[in-house]
């Protein structure tokens, strides 16, 4: 059993957070852009290069045993985490883009044509639209986009009608990053189904926050980044049902992926490895890998409840501020706070903010169609993570009165 | 260290408020659309050149409070200035920008020389030029720019 929620105790595990910013001390918020790092998980990645470092699955010498059972275990730790069936159906990638444009590339262009429909959210990041535009172009097929209301909520009934047979996929975030909203993703991937389409979720935004169970939800694909898990930058995963994996074609052709290459044929490697061309970010996936035993210590039953609080006291905060808008009002959220002001534009607040030693992100947040179906050019955003505290709040709605200050 | 009172001087904040020449101009000559994708800001700017001065400016679009009081004082200051004058006060902001410590042409700035504290928010540069690569733009007969 996990112990008590302790967040101070929590704070002394993130060496970063020590640090203070324009004479001020830290107080972090843009946990969506990037979350910060545990020692478990900066010590996972030193002792790796201190002790281990050889390539994976090619050496018979000790060292590399040792780093192909760290890169291996960390797949293991990353199959539970998201209760998928089998380590054969978690490739590694580079990070949440790199999955998507997989799937497009191996998946999309093997099974998507002429007339086609590929539906999206209109709260995508731009990496799950992008790929399909892509996609879209090439094969003359059609991105379908489901509407979204005022609070920031997934039109459901709308994307009913828009399912029928053309539907060759529906990729869909789990949780808005500009907006916090968590969508209905078990609903989401019956009607998907109920279609016979597959369904792909960006997790990106909904691993640091809650449990993902890829089994419960039923989905085909799952993709999230290791950096916004307390994981390092430069590792990401794909999760993919084995029988879709196992019938697409290689993404990168290289070292790795083969069985056997001769001029005249190529056998492929088996799952996971045949999507996983060249040598791998070997530390990446361990520190990944530690980073998923700091989150399982803590446990998200702990996780979740002190994150709602903070959200709600958050939300409480801020509507209290004459003149300042809260962007995303859904029902139920994760970690997101984003906002506009009727005095100051966010790149302004953004660096008064600053100033304080606060750091949000201003801006469109690569999901301009968002800011777009709100009108506004951007917002600020101060993104949550399990280490922050109401103090964290009380500085920013601070550093608000700050701005108010500036601007009046 | 520059403070926040550095950057958000009085000056900046009243032209943000209250920018000049915030409107089309129907008979301008030489129009320009500058972007900055990172903070979403879009600007319009409207030249009227005749005879190689700039007879009218007017610019709009959405932006933060630097990049709107920007646009506001560069508007004042090249109306009724030739070609090659706006230009020369293009090279002077240009440098005060982005040349912390240099020195400065103060008879070309004139009013202009009051966001010189923006040269120490690394950040808010583009925010700073953007209008001022439009303009450029513009006199060069190109129709879209964007600082990134
Ligand atoms: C919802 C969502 N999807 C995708 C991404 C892209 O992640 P990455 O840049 O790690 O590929 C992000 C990151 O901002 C995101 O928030």
């Amino acid at each position: 059993m996990t112990t008590t929620f302790n967040v101070n105790k929590i704070r002394n595990d993130f060496p970063i957070l020590k640090q203070q910013v324009n004479g001020c001390p830290l107080v972090y918020l843009d946990n969506g852009a990037t979350s910060q790092k545990p020692q478990s998980v900066i010590d996972a990645i030193v002792n790796y290069y201190s002790t281990t470092n050889s390539n994976v699955h090619r050496g018979v010498h000790t060292m590399s045993q040792q780093a192909t059972d760290g890169y291996e275990g960390a797949r293991a730790k990353v199959r539970q985490f998201i209760n998928a069936s089998d380590d054969r159906e978690i490739i590694f990638t580079r990070n949440t883009t790199e999955g998507i444009n997989l799937v497009a590339h191996s998946y999309g262009r093997q099974n998507i044509g002429p007339g086609d429909d590929i539906i999206v959210s209109n709260m995508e990041h731009h990496s799950n639209i992008v790929p399909w535009q892509m996609l879209c172009e090439e094969k003359g097929a059609n991105l379908r986009v489901v509407p979204i209301d005022d609070a920031g909520e997934l039109l459901v009934d709308e994307y009913e009608k828009m399912l029928s047979s053309r539907t060759k996929l529906v990729s869909i975030t789990h949780v808005s990053n500009a907006l916090g909203t968590i969508l209905p993703a078990a609903q989401i991937a019956r009607m998907a189904h109920a279609h016979g389409a597959p369904i792909l979720f960006d997790g990106a935004q909904a691993v640091p926050h809650m449990p993902v169970d890829v089994q419960e939800l039923d989905c085909d694909f799952y993709v999230f980044s290791g950096h916004k898990l307390f994981g390092p930058t430069g590792i990401g995963i794909l999760y993919g049902k084995a029988e879709y994996l196992e019938a697409m074609p290689p993404f990168l052709g290289g070292g790795e992926m083969i069985k056997s290459v001769t001029f005249e044929k190529t056998i492929y490697n088996d799952l996971p490895y045949k999507f996983e061309g060249g040598t791998p970010d070997i530390a990446g996936a361990i520190g990944l890998g530690a980073a998923i035993d700091y989150v399982n210590d803590l446990g998200f039953d702990q996780i979740t409840a002190h994150e709602d609080e903070l959200l709600r006291y958050g939300t409480d905060a801020l509507s209290t501020i004459e003149g300042l808008k809260i962007i995303g009002t859904a029902e139920h959220k994760a970690g997101i706070l984003s906002f506009v002001m009727d005095l100051a534009h966010p790149h302004d607040i953004g660096t008064i903010l600053d100033e304080q030693g606060i750091a949000v992100r201003t801006g469109h947040h690569c999901a301009q169609p968002v800011m777009q179906r709100f009108q506004i050019p951007a917002t600020a955003r101060a993104s949550l993570a399990f280490y922050n505290t109401k103090e964290d709040i009380d500085a920013l709605v601070k550093g608000i009165d700050r701005v108010i200050e500036v601007f009046s | 260290m520059a403070g926040l009172s550095d950057l958000y001087q009085e000056i900046l904040l009243e032209h943000n408020s209250k920018p000049r020449n915030f409107r089309a101009v129907d008979d301008a000559n030489q129009t320009a659309d500058g972007y900055n994708p990172l903070c979403g800001d879009q600007i319009t700017l409207y030249l009227k050149v005749v005879e190689g001065v700039i007879d009218d400016v007017g610019f709009q679009g959405t932006g933060c409070a630097i990049s709107r009081a920007s646009a506001s004082m560069m508007t004042q200051s090249i109306k009724g200035q030739s070609v090659e004058k706006a230009k020369e006060i293009f090279d002077a902001f240009h440098y005060m920008i982005t040349e912390p410590g240099g020195e400065l042409d103060l008879d070309t700035l004139g009013d202009l020389e009051t966001l010189s504290g923006i040269n120490e928010f690394p950040t808010r540069i583009k925010c700073a030029v953007l209008a001022w690569h439009t303009m450029n733009a513009a006199l060069s007969g190109e129709s879209k720019v964007t600082t990134e």
